[in-house]
């Protein structure tokens, strides 16, 4: 049976030395509980670095992602909701800065052109079955051979 | 039928954006500051760490708030292009960003200092609330203390003749 | 000296490209025998002055030649010799050079292999290809030579990015370029097809091995690139949905759909249009991934440096010929003709479903990726898409295509009855469901998409099993005299399932830890205990590392022990590198890297626990090693026994 997810670093952290240096990259963040911890993480993944090529806040290396690191850890734990904190950075960054593009008229096109897409694909199918199937009743359409002679070729 | 006239749509659109987008930028970000007051901020001076510099001090007059810092090499190709602005009139507040205060001092003896005030913004907070995401960045702000404009990378003589210069004239008639 | 022979030779190349386009086919057209036979020499001259111009690049490296701009772009007279050769494809130009020496190549391996083919088929063949090759060329020598000189001569050379200073960068680009320029072929023969009006089931038996072949390259291609990533970034991703990554992802999506659709044709005569459209689509896909990852349009991280007006090339390339060859095909696609008819319930819908299933998303990542530039073209504001995006909208279309896969192998061609077929699957699926809710309790939480996903997977398994018995009775005599091109197709498909169990465990169930520790303290994830041992300094070729020792047990056992090590490297100073270690497992990997170094010899390291990551390698190796039987099937091999001249009809393969 595995464990279930120790919850808290700072169950770890009991273990370790504790110390948060501020300019310190993840040393040893210390959460309420793991809703928050949960919260942190979901947050610098999807967030992204406005200085690199394209890398989540988390993985980058750069003094500014160090920063907002450090401000979205300090607004999650002041107890920050998840929307006030996108809010926070969206409003001094721009959407730019979401790897989930938030949904407004300029990005409906984006989420619901997989959807879009999947209906015109079932369409074009519907169609083609259509005609095979008139083909089919009208007899015309080149006759084909029978299954080949070996059962079950692919 | 159908089949071509989507599928030559649709690849005559992408051909279409790309042409466009070679002549974006990707990596320059609009600001969305633009249009509403400037950001809260409080830091000390650069030169008297008593006294301090807040979005309060940016209204009443036009202003151009710019964010530079000793280490950034780019900033020093815009710095003459600052000092002629200042001479010419205009209001420059600088920002000192994520700098250390005898660099910056080093700085501005060597190259001359065009702004009227510094805020000295150490750890980058301040930087944040403006949006800040590389130096230099000039923003452009009015007598109500809106910005009005954001120019990322050093400023040269295009901008300020064609863009810089007649918003600031634009901004001072009101 | 040798930069200028290079130079040279690539300029003769150009000329020979030109005329292996212009001669077979006018020659095609006129039906003088002299001139398409013409195309086989202009294919090996071409690949001889190319290989001439590799040869002098590749030298230039080797003897640190840092008076070529490339190569005191890219390397470094302490960077050992396999990496100095290696960094040829480093850079732009470079890279260019291999795409153009593999382009070359597969005109010759066409060349040679065709001699059962049709004289006028193969010299519009290796027309198509060498029509390419002179937009690849004319590309390099106008825009992007790799021989340009630089004065005055630096005395040592940038040293090539140390997150290329790995083996996976031996492997990775040439079999991600082999997979595309594989399918150029696949492309010129399908122009080849339009141009002769003749696009039967002979046409797509020639084309099939291909085909099949790019489509397996480019999967070891995208899986190597993966891996690679993987173990090499240090953050344990592996598929970040960058937009380089989906311009090498969109084409295998269409290949796929490609080779399955050559399946079709070759088998029953049907879905021919539907095949040359694909593999125009998948041509002008890796064409479109050339352009964004050159031309400065999007921001990666995997993009080379290069500018617009490189970028206005490879656009225009791209438009003229993919805008050319899609005229072509209205205006001869109408004529093909539609082959043989099937049914509701066939293995035709069934594979047309799968189809129409990859082509959507194809298209889904192609807007993912595009969006930002098009809402930043229209004004309307800069956004991102990333990983939470793609993730959300690609799995649902995946998740029917993998139980597609389960039933396909398993419904009648041309005509099949749904209750048949739910009669015989029935067992299989009752039993993967049963299996599929049940494992993820052994997790940390049991999730119903993770099941979704298991389901899929199991129900592959399992219905290969149920194949294999129906038609073998698992009699190892019978097993061993089934075709490879049927074990292919299973060992593909059992890699798909692989791969689809393998993703939605490890993503629902990894477990990831940023900790500071001492030398001497642990921390513990998933059951296994990870205790830090310290550093210690360890020179490397041209890089100082600090190398860390990590012990890791669960309960009494040792389990392994981990050394990551962080480099900093002599040409980027300040820019330290880490070096991930792992312990591979068959159910999970171990993976530790080093993050920062803090006061008294503590580190922050990184510890994760990846479950059935292995699985995704595994997957992607098995669907390369289907392809590869399938490829090898002695039908095509054999010399055609019928007519070279076929016209229109429905011609079934002889199998």
């Amino acid at each position: 049976m595995r464990r279930i997810l120790t919850p808290l670093l700072g169950a770890v952290a009991a273990l370790l030395l504790a110390g948060t240096a501020a300019a310190q990259d993840a040393a040893l963040l210390q959460f309420d509980s793991s809703e928050q911890e949960a919260l942190y993480q979901g947050l610098v993944r999807e967030l992204r670095c406005t200085v690199c090529q394209n890398q989540t806040l988390l993985d980058s290396n750069s003094s500014l992602a160090q920063d907002l690191r450090q401000k979205v850890y300090t607004q999650v734990r002041e107890g920050a909701s998840r929307e006030s904190v996108v809010d926070f950075m969206v409003s001094r960054y721009g959407d730019f800065v979401l790897y989930r593009p938030p949904l407004k008229s300029e990005t409906a096109l984006l989420w619901f052109g997989p959807l879009l897409f999947l209906l015109t694909g079932g369409l074009v199918l519907a169609f083609v079955l259509r005609q095979q199937r008139t083909r089919a009743a009208a007899g015309t359409g080149v006759s084909t051979p029978d299954q080949p002679r070996i059962h079950g070729k692919h | 039928m159908l089949r071509f006239t989507v599928i030559g749509v649709v690849f005559a659109l992408l051909i279409g954006l790309f042409w466009v987008g070679l002549g974006l930028n990707p990596r320059e970000l609009p600001s969305p500051l633009i249009g509403k007051p400037a950001p809260e901020f409080r830091i000390p001076e650069l030169f008297d760490a008593a006294r301090e510099l807040s979005q309060d001090d940016l209204k009443d007059k036009v202003t151009l708030v710019n964010v530079w810092a000793s280490w950034c090499s780019s900033c020093r190709s815009e710095h003459r292009h600052l000092l002629t602005l200042q001479r010419n009139g205009a209001r420059i507040v600088g920002l000192n960003y994520k700098d250390e205060r005898a660099a910056a001092f080093g700085y501005l003896n060597s190259g001359g200092n065009p702004y009227e005030v510094i805020g000295f913004d150490e750890s980058g907070a301040a930087g944040i609330e403006w949006g800040v995401y590389g130096t230099p960045e000039t923003f452009l702000v009015d007598r109500q203390g809106v910005v009005r404009y954001k120019h990322v990378g050093p400023l040269n003589d295009i901008v300020i003749r064609d863009t810089l210069l007649p918003l600031i004239a634009e901004l001072e008639r009101s | 000296m040798l930069p200028e022979i290079g130079q040279f030779a690539l300029a003769l190349a150009l000329a020979i490209a030109v005329v292996q386009a212009a001669v077979p086919l006018v020659g095609a057209a006129r039906n003088n025998v002299m001139w398409m036979r013409s195309a086989r020499y202009s294919a090996f001259a071409q690949l001889l002055m190319v290989a001439i111009a590799y040869g002098c690049l590749t030298s230039a490296f080797i003897s640190n030649d840092f008076s070529v701009q490339y190569v005191a772009g890219n390397s470094n007279s302490l960077l050992p010799l396999y990496y100095r050769i290696t960094a040829v494809w480093g850079g732009h130009e470079g890279s260019l050079l291999l795409w153009v020496l593999m382009l070359a190549g597969w005109g010759v391996a066409v060349a040679v292999f065709s001699r059962h083919l049709p004289l006028d088929m193969s010299a519009r063949v290796l027309g198509v290809l060498g029509l390419v090759s002179v937009g690849f060329l004319s590309f390099m020598i106008f825009t992007s030579n790799p021989f340009v000189r630089l004065f005055p001569v630096p005395m040592e050379g940038h040293d090539l990015n140390p997150m290329l200073q790995d083996p996976g960068m031996i492997y990775h680009p040439p079999l991600l370029y082999m997979g595309y320029v594989g399918f150029s072929v696949a492309f010129a023969f399908a122009i080849a097809a339009l141009l002769s009006g003749r696009l039967d089931a002979t046409w797509a038996r020639w084309s099939r091995p291909w085909t099949t072949l790019a489509w397996v390259s480019l999967t070891c291609g995208i899986g190597l690139g993966s891996w690679w990533a993987y173990y090499e970034l240090g953050w344990g991703g592996w598929w970040f949905w960058d937009p380089v990554e989906n311009a090498s992802f969109m084409p295998w999506l269409t290949g796929t759909a490609l080779i399955h659709s050559l399946a079709v044709t070759e088998k029953r005569g049907t879905f021919r249009s539907w095949t040359v459209l694909l593999a125009i689509i998948t041509f002008g896909l890796t064409l479109l991934g050339a352009f964004l990852v050159r031309s400065g349009v999007i921001t990666s991280v995997h993009a080379f440096a290069t500018d617009p007006e490189r970028g206005v090339f490879i656009l225009a390339f791209f438009a003229v010929t993919i805008g050319l060859s899609l005229a072509l095909y209205a205006w001869r696609a109408p004529s093909v003709g539609l082959g043989g008819g099937f049914g509701a319930w066939s293995r035709e819908t069934l594979l047309l479903v799968n189809n129409v299933l990859l082509v959507v998303a194809a298209a889904v990542v192609l807007l993912g990726t595009v969006y930002p530039l098009a809402m930043d073209a229209l004004g309307a504001g800069k956004i991102s898409v990333g990983p939470p995006y793609f993730d959300s909208v690609f799995a649902p279309l995946m998740l029917p295509l993998a139980a597609l896969v389960a039933i396909g192998p398993l419904v009648r061609w041309k005509q099949d009855l749904p209750t048949r077929t739910w009669q015989q699957m029935r067992m299989t699926a009752i039993a993967a469901l049963a299996a599929a809710a049940v494992w993820p309790l052994f997790y940390a939480h049991w999730s119903p998409y993770v099941s979704l996903a298991l389901f899929t997977g199991l129900w592959i398994v399992l219905a290969i099993g149920l194949e294999l018995r129906q038609r073998t009775g698992l009699r190892p005599a019978s097993l061993a005299r089934l075709r490879p091109s049927y074990v292919g197709m299973h060992a593909a498909h059992l890699g798909l399932a692989l791969l689809v169990m393998g993703v939605a465990m490890v993503k629902a169930y990894e477990v990831e830890r940023d900790v500071r520790l001492a030398p001497g303290e642990s921390v513990e994830i998933a059951g296994y205990n990870f205790t830090f041992d310290g550093t210690y300094p360890l020179p490397g070729p041209n890089y100082m590392a600090d190398r860390g020792t990590v012990h890791v047990t669960r309960g009494d056992d040792t389990i392994a022990t981990l050394h990551p090590e962080k480099r900093t490297y002599a040409s980027k100073r300040g820019m330290p590198m880490t070096k991930a270690s792992l312990d591979r497992g068959l159910l999970r990997d171990l993976y530790v890297s080093l993050g920062d170094p803090l006061e008294n010899g503590a580190w922050v390291i990184r510890v994760y626990y990846k479950p059935y990551i292995g699985w995704l390698w595994a997957g992607c190796i098995f669907m390369a090693l289907g392809g590869l039987l399938a490829a090898s099937d002695r039908r095509y091999r054999v010399r055609a026994t019928e007519p070279a001249a076929v016209k229109g009809k429905v011609a079934m393969g002889r199998i």
